[in-house]
């Protein structure tokens, strides 16, 4: 690892001045990323503002209709926390299958999503439920997030606080996971919300998105039948050591089949 | 440029002045002296470095020292009392629960986090499943899982 400045700020006001007084700063959450990264000497920040020290980004609560989990939530408090579990049980299963414990131990929410891994767990969630993402400068719809490969809508300086999930009437993630490193393969999240069923794939492609032949079908009739058929386009989905784009495809629509058939 | 650092390992309090990239393994091992604690993979994949933070198990080469200041840190080596193993640590050397013994204090730390995690309630699915972030190149899990069971058992009946 390359030396750098450290900081552990006890406000989001501090840790975005700390950010903007740095030649190069980078924030660090639960880190299970951010420093195997810097090991291998990939980047090299002048600075790096951690962000466990502020109270204001931990919680999990519910609030109306919705689910509201701080950025530094981490996966362990996610998979265990009673509310979670009775409100979007597929949320709480989704974040017990990231990594293994001591990673869940780690790993938060805001830090998954701001890295936007193509093969991560949560961005399913993120765009499965429609969720909102709540920054210290605006609100970011999950539609809008994710924008690649390693990429989102946020801006230099910008922190999440937390994200907000709608309670589904059901929902269901299934993952066929690497066996060695338990990221995605192919992650698919279904949901049936007030406002329409969704979709959404992760592992499949450079990042995740939403079917929208399968969310028409489901909104006709909620059941992995409905889904057997529908196959994914191969283009663009990744092709590696792990498995081609075909197979990836194919396991989008099993996936997809499993994921509806186990929707509560 | 070196920064202080203070937590809790053991019980005990250390103090150390470390480079802000010093990772929590590098102040256990290198600053505290306290080797039970081993670097596997140094890719957090393969678990020997595992401690525990305020409670609960971590990958201690894939956090920075500083980020544990504070904190209360349990080693290996804070394990055993006046002489005593800790009933996981005596159910691995009843059941032979290690051949070569590199991943054992990583297993160890794992076993008991899980066990509180599960309240004493586990079953054999359960620990395969929750040993899934240490790995044993001996493939000596068999009787890692029959020790992790058996360290269970005695936890609670030693109420530790």
């Amino acid at each position: 690892m390359y030396d750098f400045q450290y900081h552990r700020p006890k406000s989001v006001a501090d840790a975005v001045a700390a950010l903007k007084k740095a030649a190069d700063g980078k924030l660090i959450a639960g880190g299970q990323t951010l420093l195997p990264t810097l090991k291998m000497r990939l980047a090299q920040p002048t600075d790096l503002v951690d962000l466990s020290g502020v109270p204001e980004l931990r919680g999990i609560k519910v609030e109306g209709n919705a689910v509201v989990i701080g950025a530094m939530a981490k996966h362990a408090e996610v998979s265990a926390s009673a509310e979670v579990q009775k409100a979007i049980p597929a949320l709480a299963m989704l974040a017990s299958e990231i990594g293994d414990a001591q990673v869940r131990n780690m790993g938060t929410l805001g830090g998954s999503i701001a890295n936007s891994d193509p093969a991560a767990d949560y961005p399913a969630a993120i765009v499965g439920l429609n969720a909102t993402i709540k920054t210290n400068e605006r609100t970011i719809a999950a539609d809008d997030f994710f924008k690649g490969i390693f990429t989102t809508a946020l801006k230099e300086g910008e922190v999440i606080i937390s994200v907000s999930f709608p309670v589904p009437e059901k929902a269901a993630y299934m993952k066929f996971d690497n066996p060695a490193s338990r990221f995605a393969m192919v992650g698919v999240f279904v949901a049936k919300l007030a406002g329409g069923v969704r979709v959404a794939v992760t592992g499949a492609g450079p990042s995740v998105f939403r079917v929208k032949a399968m969310e028409e079908a489901l909104a006709k009739d909620f059941s992995g039948k409905a889904v057997e058929n529908i196959k994914v386009p191969t283009t663009g989905l990744n092709s590696d050591i792990h498995g081609s784009a075909e197979y990836r495809a194919h396991l989008v629509t099993v996936m997809a089949k499993r994921a509806a058939d186990a929707a509560k | 440029m070196s920064v202080s650092v203070s937590m809790k390992v053991n019980g005990k309090t250390a103090t150390g002045n470390v480079e802000p990239r010093t990772l929590l393994v590098q102040f256990i091992r290198e600053h505290l002296g306290l080797t039970g604690t081993h670097v596997g993979c140094d890719t957090s994949q393969c678990g020997a470095c595992v401690v525990h933070v305020d409670g609960k198990s971590i990958k201690s080469c894939t956090m920075l020292a500083l980020r544990a200041d504070g904190a209360d840190v349990s080693t290996i080596e804070g394990l055993a009392k006046d002489g005593t193993l800790h009933p996981m640590q005596e159910a691995f050397r009843e059941h032979h629960g290690l051949q070569c013994g590199f991943c054992t204090p990583g297993m160890v730390m794992s076993a008991i986090d899980l066990v509180k995690r599960h309240n004493y309630k586990l079953d054999e699915k359960t620990v395969r499943h929750g040993l899934e972030g240490n790995l044993c190149r001996c493939t000596g899990y068999h009787n890692i899982v029959k020790a992790v069971l058996a360290g269970a058992e005695a936890m609670q009946a030693k109420g530790v």
